[in-house]
């Protein structure tokens, strides 16, 4: 057993989650394959999108396997930073617009 | 200021021996990852043999205007290994009765060999489906006396392929060093020019895409795809087709690897990637390299880490073809990265 929670190794181990559960294992990676293929949009525009939920959901394996990803295929490190801030700006933003909750809060409260 | 080749340097990574002997210790031999021997007999391919000869290429010298960080041969300004006139006559003799489709000029920069010229218009003369030089690109529009090769390549109806690992100048320039890319789309507009990789033009002009760094390439359709929208749009610069081929884990790319601690990753990457569809067309079952010194080879990786063809005949001026015919490949670790994905070959993606 590794002495930190996460491993870098075990982001090629992915696959084995099928070993414990063959159907359920096999429905997802099914699932995410189709998920990732040409379709309305682009496999490139899903690698995007893929990263900037990596960054969100604060997933190190993905973070790892998207920022390959692009890289195969030539996606620029410009593409990849404005990606990764569109993530950042929404996460932000969802933080930002429980304010109003705070305001409605403040303001019912306060005479 | 250009860097110095390894072997200039006298590192330890331009010997051969010692190259192999790293592809062979660690996770290969602690038995995490299995030998490429054993990869092999998995699918029940004991041994690689070679098929008929199609591909002659020939390495007429180390010498390179550019000191690449992933180049597989060490090239650069300080390697003196050229072909001389006498090999480049053999090999001549060779090409008129080997039967090969494609004969296919690689280096270093190629164009740097005094002979260079010489030897393009007497192997015309003999008549090859296939004529390849690989080019640099920067070599033409290194010195005035290289401005005219778009004409002559013409006039020859060479075919050109030439390296390019991205549209972009960051990343080539990471790559090749810095200049190169402008340089290159100059050399590329200096083709266009004269007909070559236009549409419809029977003069081909062919990319090769290298990754820039320790990762695999991806789909070669679709960053052809990418390439071509992005090198019309912003330099209105057309090619034909882009190769996309993987780099191996030999020379200045291991030195890389090994560097930036990225090797035992890479390798994984390889391993994981192996394609047994990809087995049965590498590149080194339908070609010989030469090297500047006439020695026979499987491939030009090969070359690069001295392991000459197993054959009673090893150089050019033995040539025999019965002699080399179905002989076995000499293979090592670095041989994954030909059997990678949809497998790499100096004409790209082979399954």
């Amino acid at each position: 057993m590794s002495k930190s929670y996460y491993d870098p190794s075990d982001l090629r181990k992915f696959g084995n989650i099928t070993d414990w559960n063959e159907e359920l294992g096999k429905k997802f990676f099914d699932y995410y394959e189709k998920v990732f293929e040409e379709g309305a949009l682009t496999a490139r525009e899903k690698s995007l999108i893929a990263l900037a939920v990596s960054h969100v959901v604060k997933c190190p394996y993905c973070i790892d396997a998207y920022t390959q990803d692009g890289l195969k295929r030539g996606i620029t490190k410009e593409e990849m930073i404005e990606a990764v801030h569109a993530g950042a700006a929404i996460e932000s933003g969802a933080t930002l617009v429980h304010g109003v909750q705070m305001m409605n809060k403040y303001k019912k409260l306060s005479m | 200021m250009l860097a110095k080749s390894l072997k200039k340097r006298e590192n330890e990574l331009a010997n051969a021996k010692r190259q192999l002997k790293i592809l062979s210790q660690g996770i290969f031999e602690n038995g995490e990852l299995p030998m490429f021997n054993a990869q092999l007999e998995a699918v029940n391919k004991s041994v690689l043999k070679s098929k008929a000869l199609e591909i002659l290429q020939i390495n007429v010298g180390y010498m390179c205007n550019q000191v690449c960080a992933h180049c597989h041969v060490d090239a650069g300004p300080d390697r003196k290994e050229i072909m001389t006139r006498k090999t480049m006559q053999q090999c001549l003799d060779v090409i008129k009765k080997t039967g090969a489709h494609t004969l296919d000029l690689t280096g270093g920069a190629p164009e740097m060999n005094p002979n260079f010229k010489w030897f393009v218009v007497e192997a015309t003369k003999i008549g090859v489906k296939d004529f390849i030089v690989r080019s640099n690109l920067t070599i033409i529009t290194a010195n005035k006396k290289y401005y005219d090769l778009p004409e002559f390549f013409k006039k020859y109806n060479i075919h050109v392929i030439s390296s390019m690992p991205h549209w972009t100048k960051g990343k080539t320039d990471n790559q090749r060093g810095d200049g190169v890319f402008n340089a290159s789309i100059k050399a590329l507009k200096m083709l266009n020019a004269v007909g070559y990789g236009m549409p419809e033009s029977k003069l081909k002009l062919d990319l090769v895409y290298n990754p820039s760094g320790a990762f695999l390439p991806g789909n070669q359709d679709a960053l052809e795809f990418d390439f071509k929208k992005a090198l019309l749009s912003d330099f209105n610069i057309q090619f034909h087709q882009l190769f996309s081929i993987t780099n191996l884990p030999i020379s200045r790319f291991l030195d890389y690897l090994l560097a930036s601690d990225n090797y035992n990753d890479y390798m994984y990457s390889l391993v994981e990637a192996f394609n047994p569809a990809a087995v049965e067309n590498v590149m080194c079952t339908n070609t010989l390299s030469v090297s500047w010194d006439g020695w026979l080879y499987d491939c030009d990786f090969n070359q690069m880490l001295e392991l000459k063809v197993n054959s009673s005949v090893q150089h050019i001026s033995k040539f025999n073809k019965e002699a080399l015919s179905d002989r076995t490949i000499c293979v090592s670790q670095h041989c994954y990265g030909c059997t990678a994905g949809s497998g790499s070959s100096c004409q790209g993606t082979v399954a």
